[in-house]
């Protein structure tokens, strides 16, 4: 097999508050030998937030990122929902909008910059499982996770809305999603089926309606709970945040104590690889990993 | 190309309740071949005809515009007269579970009051608010551009599979919800309509309003007209900085922090968003899990925040692209 290339838009998160999130993402990219290069120009993609207040400001900063892996005729990977589906969904914009993509080229023409439309966006997930493939994953699994029960939680972002999924990322089908469920039993672990697997974990609502985010994140853990999940698995960093620090708003909101320990899925298919807990930044967790 | 038409057997799991009569609702199972022809509202039909007449839901017109007929099967919120049965059992197998849209509301089987959906509708003023001549001399022309501003927001046949999907929708009891929300932008983009500042605050409320949005598309993924809801929510926050009614609360600074940061690091500094969004004081209730965070290496202390490369051409655009006020 010819050796997998990247641009990756590494998002803020994996920057500052979930660090682990980056170093594991580099550490199944060697174990695999996939090459990673960074996409060290790019700002934030304005995490769905910055397209409320000014949209057009969103989609110039987010053709930019993109700019930068075609610019490096690299297909973009996300580590991020939320990214993936800001930069996913500028390119489709621009794409289907000769105006609109004009309008933009014209603001990037003055950093020299132009948005073509060339370069490929999807999650790591999907690069992972669709370009390297299952197989060989599961081929090179050496510490197979077979003694776990483990709950995948999608993240909206990743798998709504299907139109745009299929365009570009994993085609994912958001009522029956299988990617996680395939890629846990393809590293020998039990995949644990429950109502929130692809809802909302409340993330995006935090600051200004916290009762609902609560809430959300309180069902999710419950869920997963209550089918008898060891821990959770997750490919989004925000999903992360919210499941894996915010479990005392959470507990309080629903009225049980639903702490478990969630992986980033890089971590997840690292633990399989046999990489080192500290590769894998293991110790960066809230709700603490308590079984390795 | 005409396909050959196939026959599967499937089970269906049936929530069952009648609030006059039964303490807690039930699910009953029934077995039948199903062609490749059938609909969810087929099935719903064989159900009363076949097994049991006093089976209740929702039908009129069986062709994907009056509304009536929406119900969840396996949790995903379907419209009955719409749905093949086939594609169902393709993307859950050959057992099936209908609900009514939602359970804590079912009244008769898959009947529900959708009350509060009208009474959220109603809210957002959905009608033209506008002064029309009784005697005019001549027609008020709508230019195709102008209709297309719309943006199909007026496809909406309020069959609720939105407002009921919506998670929001479940905790916030005041929450206005995503088929009002298209609805409000339905009319704010009509060119006759002088009622759009009203609304505005009134889709602007917190609590109520688009700020409680949790950006999960649930809304626009079910819609069975493509009214992308989602879309309509995005263009009202936009409207809200646009027509200069946006406060200054947690929700806008939240949005609008984003653009501070962008500009000054490329980056998200996270922890100056929240202190940004929250102000001085409100901050402060974030401190127990921001230890918690820090202890474990989350926090990127201000000194150490990384910046992108090439900030310069950030900090150009951002000067050059940015279109709202705030």
């Amino acid at each position: 097999m010819k050796q997998l290339e990247y641009a990756l838009f590494t998002g803020c998160t994996a920057k500052e508050s979930t660090p682990e999130q980056l170093m594991s993402t580099y550490a199944v990219a060697n174990k695999l030998g996939i090459k990673i290069v960074e996409l060290v120009e790019a700002s934030c993609c304005g995490a769905s937030h910055l397209q409320d207040y000014d949209d057009f400001l969103s989609l110039v900063l987010n053709a930019r990122n993109i700019a930068y892996a075609e610019k490096r005729g690299m297909t973009m990977i996300t580590i991020c929902n939320t990214c993936q589906i800001n930069t996913a969904m500028t390119k489709h914009r621009l794409d289907h909008d000769a105006a609109l993509k004009a309008r933009v080229n014209e603001k990037l023409a003055e950093v020299g910059l132009e948005y073509k439309g060339t370069s490929e966006i999807k999650h790591f997930l999907y690069a992972l499982i669709d370009d390297f493939g299952l197989d060989q994953i599961q081929s090179m699994v050496s510490v197979p996770l077979s003694q776990f029960n483990i709950a995948p939680f999608y993240g909206c972002h990743n798998i709504r809305p299907s139109e745009l999924q299929h365009e570009s990322n994993g085609g994912e089908n958001p009522y029956n999603p299988r990617s996680l469920d395939d890629l846990i039993a393809a590293l020998g672990g039990k995949s644990v089926d429950y109502e929130e697997k692809n809802k909302c974990c409340g993330f995006h609502a935090e600051l200004q309606a916290p009762h609902t985010a609560a809430m959300l994140t309180g069902k999710a853990l419950m869920g997963a709970m209550d089918q008898n999940a060891d821990w959770m698995v997750t490919p989004c960093p925000l999903c992360h945040l919210k499941l894996d620090t915010q479990y005392a708003h959470a507990s309080k909101a629903v009225g049980r104590d639903v702490k478990m320990p969630v992986l980033h899925m890089q971590q997840m298919v690292g633990l399989a690889l046999g990489c080192s807990k500290e590769e894998l930044g293991l110790k960066h967790h809230v709700s603490e990993v308590n079984f390795i | 190309m005409v396909s050959e038409i196939t026959t599967t057997r499937v089970t269906f799991k049936v929530f069952r309740f009648n609030m006059e009569t039964d303490y807690l609702p039930y699910y009953k199972t029934y077995e039948m071949d199903v062609t490749s022809e059938e609909v969810v509202l087929d099935i719903l039909n064989r159900i009363k005809w076949e097994f049991d007449g006093s089976f209740s839901y929702r039908r009129s017109c069986r062709h994907g515009i009056c509304g009536a007929c929406a119900i969840k099967v396996n949790g995903k919120g379907v419209l009955a007269c719409k749905e093949r049965i086939n594609d169902l059992i393709a993307m859950f197998g050959t057992e099936l579970r209908f609900d009514p849209l939602s359970e804590k509301r079912a009244i008769k089987d898959m009947i529900i009051d959708k009350k509060d959906f009208w009474v959220k509708h109603e809210q957002v003023n959905p009608y033209l608010d506008s002064h029309i001549e009784e005697h005019p001399d001549m027609e008020c022309a709508v230019t195709p551009a102008q209709a297309e501003a719309l943006l199909d927001a007026d496809y909406c046949i309020q069959c609720g599979l939105c407002h009921y999907s919506c998670p929001v929708i479940e905790i916030n009891e005041e929450y206005i919800g995503p088929a009002a929300f298209a609805k409000a932008y339905r009319f704010n983009a009509d060119v006759r309509d002088d009622g759009i500042d009203h609304r505005i605050d009134i889709i602007n409320a917190p609590g109520a309003g688009v700020w409680d949005c949790v950006k999960c598309y649930e809304c626009t993924q079910v819609c069975p007209k493509e009214v992308d809801p989602f879309e309509k929510i995005t263009k009202l926050h936009n409207q809200v900085f646009e027509h200069g009614r946006a406060l200054n609360n947690v929700a806008t600074r939240h949005a609008v922090g984003f653009a501070h940061s962008i500009k000054k690091h490329g980056l998200l500094d996270e922890g100056e968003l929240v202190r940004y969004s929250e102000g001085n004081l409100g901050v402060m209730k974030h401190v127990p899990v921001a230890i918690k965070m820090f202890t474990k290496g989350k926090i990127v202390l201000p000194w150490n925040m990384p910046k992108s490369e090439n900030l310069d051409e950030i900090q150009k655009l951002v000067k050059s692209s940015s279109t709202a006020k705030f």
